[in-house]
């Protein structure tokens, strides 16, 4: 397997609605720095993928607007998925390793101001079973809850500690949008919002976007003093029907990190991409960690959920704390699909 | 057995506020008081109408506002020969319009001339909505119509034909 390392990873601070830029307005600072931190212009970059959804933007095609941010000119090679971004960075990741290049550009954006992101969600269902009877995501995600907690492996308590802990953290993530001190005792007084999930349970709707730049090799070492090397990288996906899946588990996830390397291992931190709060106590339970990992010094999904870009954003804040210095070792998780139906997993290390 | 299930209809009814951005809004804007705007690359000097703040070539932000003309050449077309629900009576042509300044073409109705008669290189210019119409949507330009001056010779409209 070729070395490849995070250099540079860049976001827009999250905010709940960008009334007045366009998704290339928000983009194009981001992808400009992320580029100048790595000390790469465009045309020595190799690979360039982008991740985002047309759904969001209500535009077929919109992500080829995107590109308007890039500057494709002469014609660079580019891939895009409809996915967060972290599946981008999959891509290239896996374009690395032919060996031809040595460098790659992943960028991803969300805007979900723009619709009513709960009902446009309900859109990445089957069309014949699901879509027709219009379940919501955060109706969705409260099935998973219900199922979780009447097989009994965790309660609503934990549930709000999980809240409480994301939006203390995010507090001191300035780009992060949703943040405060807040105590179990009183969130747990709340009325619930779809039951089982309150308020504090469900992530904000944020815009967004976020870039980062892969280097293979030696390369890496010379432009980064701490490159965030990818020891192991996975995704595996589950059924698409929500009533063919146990939804208290995440096998999925289990499997991915497994393959990454990732599974029952000691992390100095650890950044997962859990809208809800039941999905992080799901999650940790697949992972089998081996140690009080920090989980979320972001603040997480919690903090500020760009779709197509927290997924992104997770391994980009595991890289982050490798490059400065303050982690050695970190896993980032990414997630796609409703009710965490597909799971990327990232171990990253320092030298 | 009852006959097989062979489609479903499925309503999709989704709503969005979109946001047309910064450097589109300002287009838009002045666009209802009869006057469009684009904005030129601080590197390649190309003025794109409407503007979307950057040179999607060079990939910089545009920020310098440069007003085009509501004039401009019929770059390439097609003619329109179905109909659709509230089209205008085909054969119609819908065109590629090079605005005098700008280096992109817009794409515009063209009235006022038989289907048969539109060239490539052939002049047009802006038909406006009467001023109390006049709003910030590119509906304020009703169509496009010949001036009757003389065809741009092919040659310098080259570099513009495929856009």
């Amino acid at each position: 397997m070729r070395d490849v390392a995070v250099v540079s990873f860049v976001q827009a601070p999250s905010v709940r609605r960008d009334p007045a830029r366009n998704e290339v307005e928000i983009l194009m600072p981001v992808v400009s720095a992320a580029l100048e931190q790595s000390g790469i212009p465009l045309r020595d970059i190799g690979f360039t993928v982008s991740g985002s959804c047309d759904y969001l933007a209500g535009q077929p095609f919109a992500f080829v607007m995107g590109l308007d941010a890039i500057g494709a000119w002469p014609p660079i090679e580019e891939s895009h998925v409809e996915m967060d971004g972290a599946w981008a960075l999959y891509e290239a990741w896996i374009r690395l390793q032919e060996g031809d290049i040595d460098s790659a550009l992943i960028y991803c954006f969300g805007k979900s101001s723009m619709g009513e992101l709960p009902e446009v969600m309900s859109m990445q269902l089957d069309p014949y079973y699901l879509t027709p009877l219009w379940p919501d995501a955060i109706s969705m995600a409260a099935l998973q809850a219900r199922a979780m907690l009447d097989f009994g492996s965790h309660d609503e308590r934990e549930m709000a500690s999980v809240a409480a802990r994301s939006r203390r953290d995010a507090a001191s993530n300035p780009n992060a949008h949703l943040s405060g001190d807040f105590d179990v005792d009183v969130l747990l007084k709340e009325p619930y919002l779809v039951s089982p999930l309150r308020k504090h349970d469900c992530p904000p709707i944020s815009d967004g976007a976020a870039a980062i730049v892969l280097v293979a090799g030696d390369k890496a070492r010379e432009i980064c003093e701490r490159p965030a090397w990818i020891r192991g990288i996975d995704h595996r996906v589950e059924a698409h029907q929500l009533g063919s899946r146990d939804l208290t588990v995440s096998s999925s996830t289990a499997l991915a990190a497994e393959q990454a390397g990732g599974r029952g291992g000691a992390f100095d931190v650890v950044e997962l991409h859990a809208p809800f709060t039941h999905q992080e106590l799901i999650l940790l339970d697949a992972l089998s960690l081996s140690n009080g990992a920090r989980v979320n010094p972001s603040g997480g999904a919690l903090g500020a959920n760009p779709m197509m870009a927290a997924g992104l954003i997770r391994i980009g804040e595991a890289a982050q704390r490798i490059m400065d210095g303050s982690a050695a070792r970190a896993l980032a998780h990414a997630t796609s699909g409703p009710c965490l139906q597909q799971n990327l997993v990232c171990v990253l290390e320092g030298e | 057995m009852s006959d097989p299930v062979t489609g479903i209809i499925t309503p999709v009814r989704l709503e969005y506020t979109y946001t047309p951005g910064v450097a589109a809004s300002r287009f838009l804007k002045r666009i209802a008081s009869k006057e469009i705007v684009g904005q030129k690359c601080p590197r390649c000097a190309k003025v794109y109408v409407p503007p979307r703040g950057s040179c999607p070539k060079c990939g910089v932000p545009t920020e310098e506002e440069v007003t085009v003309a509501d004039s401009g050449t019929v770059t390439t077309f097609c003619i329109v020969n179905i109909p659709f629900a509230g089209s205008v009576p085909v054969p119609y042509v819908s065109a590629h319009i090079l605005l005098d300044g700008s280096d992109i073409p817009l794409v515009g109705l063209l009235q006022e001339v038989a289907a048969e008669d539109v060239r490539m290189g052939m002049r047009v210019k802006a038909v406006w909505v009467p001023d109390e119409e006049l709003a910030p949507t590119l509906l304020s330009i009703k169509y496009f119509t010949p001036t009757g001056e003389p065809d741009v010779p092919i040659e310098k409209i080259m570099e513009y034909r495929d856009a």
